[in-house]
């Protein structure tokens, strides 16, 4: 039992996540929010512990662990996990700063009603996530991947009676599920050239990248990812995600989520890096992203705005990394980012808790009042900005590095948004914790309570610790994570590189950043004043799209919905003759009914003539009671053909049916008054077309039925099988009550719910009436 | 032989959707009856049609002669048959309903009534 549970540890440890969704609303409610969430942060430290324990030495010498459960072997689905240097580190962010959002949520939202829900969406997005990096079936993958789309959605609308978060939670939701269906499309590609949905056996397949169809797998795979990871044009659901709770936007849209694309990318880097298109779908994205997030970022003041387009910034680094093949470079930038982003967004969350601001220019020296946080949120902007000894740094060089075997104009992108980026943190910390003298806050500000404290202290120790001594990040998990991801060689990692192009971009770049810090407070104003990217971004295409949708909905049910009963007859045949008759047209050419001999049997032409007489006289009588008597005509008509063409049974049946038809038309008809001509002469032509259009259809339909029979018919089953099973001879019977009684069952059940229908119907409301008048 | 069944059918057909495309409410009822003969009689031609063989068999054998009719579509049609009463009866019932209160032969005017 032991051994069982270890051999599906991963398995487990997701499932525990989404238990503990389930226990959490009763916990906290019983517990309270405080006790209650930090309880629940106990169970991420577990299964980090279990997880490095069990797998940490293997994986991080270079191994990889598979655990596989057969779940729906038949679609080659099943419950396979992969631990490996990439799933590590991934799995340590979510894990890691799971805890440390846990623990500040409890007391962010202490106090908040609607606590007990959150856990329970956090803990799931817990689950999904950690499942989503340790997968090793793709499509398993896919249902975290999208799993995590939905918890997403669910947080954004936390305050669900704020319309702006409303649409900000289906804006993400639109946009991140519909890049998951392309991706799930790109998946399948994948999986049908690999022979397999397992990571593990796709990665060591060797020149995948060759195979026909890797182009198309790449391409929507990159697209899903883009989605995910709010790459141009895809990114404006991101800074909208912010509508969250500020828990949420470090957790998910900061740290681990947002970073999933980038993940997928850098699992499948080394099998499509050497794609001839790896490089032109990714740098391109990634470096448009990269500044664009730069500058927005810039022009926006808003405390966690700035920081969501610092993420978009960061995403978009990390997408040209992987396209430039700088696999090492981006797991390192990525480590970084997650300490030092998610360090800055529970500061934001500190500031807005413990202060009330929400822009940089409403809040001024809070130094003074906070002095803790102060420290973390200078730690973890410096890293933000590059400057050593911090991890920050590393990753910033690696990048300034990695743009010198890329294109000049990716080295200059790359030079401008470093700036941009850390003159935005330095205005963001050095404004609002060490500017001004601390009054003027929209309240009277004090320290946060150590829980709340915690998430950027520890974050910031990482960040300083790996800084200082950047072997203790490769030796635990960078070097496994590069070469996951598809670094060749040794990778390693160091503070100081010597004088170099790469630490002379890094200083260029900072001198920028000091000159656009001090002007921020004027440029910010002009920045936000051009209003171009709202009237053309890609988010004003994203409203024309949905608007268009709508659009095109209310357009065609205008058009095909005009609550007239002819028009929807009418439109079923159009399509019908449009489709069917087209496609014969086109297929077959007009039908010569061949060896068609007309003369040679007089009964059934007589036969056709009394039905077809009798029709047409019903059609053209201008009183119910005609046309009764001429459909009785035509019922006997129809029996006749059934006497005829041996069907004595069926014969019979008509013949009753058409009786009772008949009696029951002419009771009902009678009161009817006389036809009146309601349509015009053109409505009546054009109807007349058609109708004919659709019996010549039928007719030759018909004909070509009689032509040509495609399957031998069954019914020799029955016919053998009558006497010796059923015991009758008439088999026409025999199936109605023995073989397919079943069928006359439900056959009956009609009839009789008919009867209801029409005695409730006919005698309903005078029964009605004659309770109502009773005393 | 069988191309004047297919005209039959057709030609039913072809009245029966006229009938459908009528405003009048008891002329649509007709459209309705003349469908389900259609219906009834596409069957029972596409089944293929024999002569003067009926699914029955002979009392001294437990097999039918070679060449007899197809019994399964005759089933088929003679459920369809039945259930197409009641769903006419079911129909007639809400017509009568319907001109018994609004006193009115045309979909046009139920439209307005429901507004």
């Amino acid at each position: 039992m032991i051994s069982d549970i270890a051999s599906h540890a991963m398995l487990v440890a997701v499932l525990a996540c989404f238990a503990a969704a389930c226990a959490a609303p009763p916990l906290l409610t019983r517990l309270g929010t405080v006790l209650g969430g930090r309880l629940l942060a106990l169970l991420p430290l577990i299964l980090l512990g279990v997880l490095l324990s069990g797998f940490g030495a293997e994986v991080a010498a270079g191994g990889a662990v598979v655990q596989s459960l057969a779940w729906i072997p038949g679609l080659s689905v099943s419950a396979s996990f992969l631990f490996d240097g990439l799933s590590m580190l991934m799995a340590v962010l979510v894990l890691g700063i799971g805890v440390l959002i846990l623990t500040f949520a409890a007391s962010y939202l202490d106090g908040d009603d609607r606590a007990p829900r959150f856990f329970a969406y956090l803990m799931s997005f817990m689950g999904a996530m950690l499942g989503l990096v340790l997968s090793d079936n793709l499509l398993l993958l896919f249902v975290f991947w999208e799993l995590t789309s939905v918890t997403s959605f669910l947080l954004i609308g936390y305050d669900h009676e704020d319309e702006k978060a409303r649409k900000s939670a289906f804006q993400g939701l639109f946009v991140t599920v519909a890049g998951g269906l392309v991706m799930l499309a790109g998946i399948i590609v994948l999986a049908e050239m690999a022979g397999s949905y397992e990571l593990s056996v796709i990665l060591a397949g060797e020149d995948l990248h060759a195979a026909p169809g890797a182009g198309l797998a790449l391409a929507l795979i990159a697209i899903g990812c883009f989605t995910k990871s709010a790459q141009f044009p895809f990114h404006f659901w991101l800074p909208n995600a912010m509508a969250a709770p500020t828990p949420v936007s470090a957790y998910l849209h900061s740290a681990t989520m947002v970073k999933a694309g980038v993940y997928l990318l850098a699992r499948l880097h080394p099998v499509l890096g050497e794609h001839a298109h790896w490089f032109w779908w990714l740098v391109p994205a990634g470096s448009v992203t990269m500044l664009l997030g730069a500058v927005l970022a810039f022009r926006s003041s808003g405390l966690k705005r700035v920081l969501a387009y610092t993420t978009v910034m960061a995403l978009g680094t990390l997408t040209l990394l992987l396209g430039l093949g700088e696999a090492g470079a981006a797991v390192s930038f990525l480590l970084a980012h997650a300490l030092y982003k998610g360090a800055l967004f529970l500061v934001a969350g500190i500031v807005t808790h413990e202060s009330g601001a929400k822009d940089i220019r409403d809040a001024n020296g809070l130094a003074r009042h906070m002095p803790v946080t102060a420290v973390a949120a200078l730690i973890a902007a410096a890293s933000a900005a590059g400057l050593p000894p911090l991890f920050g740094f590393i990753g910033k060089e690696l990048l300034m590095e990695a743009g010198q075997h890329g294109p000049v104009l990716v080295r200059v992108m790359a030079l401008l948004a470093g700036a941009l980026v850390a003159a935005m943190v330095a205005t963001l910390v050095l404004r609002v914790f060490f500017s001004g003298d601390g009054r003027a806050n929209p309240k009277a500000a004090h320290e946060a309570p150590w829980s709340m404290l915690a998430g950027p202290v520890v974050l910031g120790i990482g960040t300083v610790l790996f800084g200082l001594f950047p072997g203790l990040a490769t030796d635990s998990m960078l070097a496994a994570a590069a070469k996951a991801a598809g670094e060749e060689g040794k990778f390693y990692l160091a503070l100081w590189h010597g004088f170099n192009m790469a630490l002379l971009m890094s200083t260029v770049s900072l001198l920028i950043a000091v000159g656009l810090f001090l002007g921020w407070p004027a440029m910010q104003r002009r920045f936000a004043a051009w209003t171009v990217p709202e009237r053309f971004g890609a988010e004003a295409g994203y409203g024309r799209l949905l608007d268009g949708i709508l659009g095109i909905a209310s357009l065609q049910t205008r058009l095909l919905q005009s609550g007239y009963l002819r028009y929807y007859v009418m439109t079923l045949l159009l399509v019908l003759l449009t489709l069917t008759g087209g496609t014969l047209l086109a297929r077959t050419g007009i039908i010569v009914p061949a060896g068609a001999d007309f003369g040679s049997y007089g009964v059934p032409a007589v036969m056709a003539a009394i039905i077809l007489a009798a029709g047409m006289a019903a059609l053209r009588t201008r009183t119910a009671l005609k046309a009764v008597l001429a459909l009785g005509a035509l019922g006997f008509g129809v029996a006749l053909v059934f006497l005829w063409y041996s069907a004595p049974d069926l014969a019979i049946t008509q013949v009753m049916i058409e009786t009772l038809t008949t009696i029951l038309l002419v009771l009902v008809l009678f009161r009817m008054p006389r036809f009146r001509r309601l349509s015009t002469v053109a409505e009546r032509a054009r109807d007349v077309v058609i109708a004919v259009s659709v019996g010549a259809l039928m007719t030759a339909l018909v004909w070509m039925v009689i032509g040509g029979r495609q399957f031998p018919s069954i019914a020799s089953w029955f016919l053998e099988r009558s006497v010796a099973e059923g015991y009758g001879r008439n088999v026409v019977n025999v199936i109605l009550v023995d073989f397919r009684a079943l069928d006359t069952l439900g056959e009956i059940f009609v009839l009789a719910l008919a009867a209801v229908g029409v005695y409730a119907l006919l005698r309903g409301p005078a029964m009605l009436e004659s309770e109502r008048s009773k005393p | 032989m069988a191309v004047w069944l297919a005209i039959t059918v057709g030609g039913l057909y072809g009245c029966a959707f006229y009938m459908l495309m009528r405003r009048s409410i008891t002329k649509t009822l007709i459209g309705l009856i003349l469908l389900s003969n259609a219906a009834n009689l596409l069957i029972f031609v596409a089944a293929g049609l024999t002569e003067a063989q009926p699914a029955l068999i002979p009392a001294d054998s437990y097999l039918p002669e070679p060449g007899t009719a197809d019994p399964l579509a005759q089933a088929l049609i003679l459920t369809a048959i039945v259930i197409g009463f009641g769903v006419l009866a079911f129909a007639m019932a809400l017509i009568y309903r319907a001109h018994e209160v609004l006193h009115v032969d045309d979909f046009d005017a139920l439209k307005d009534a429901d507004e």
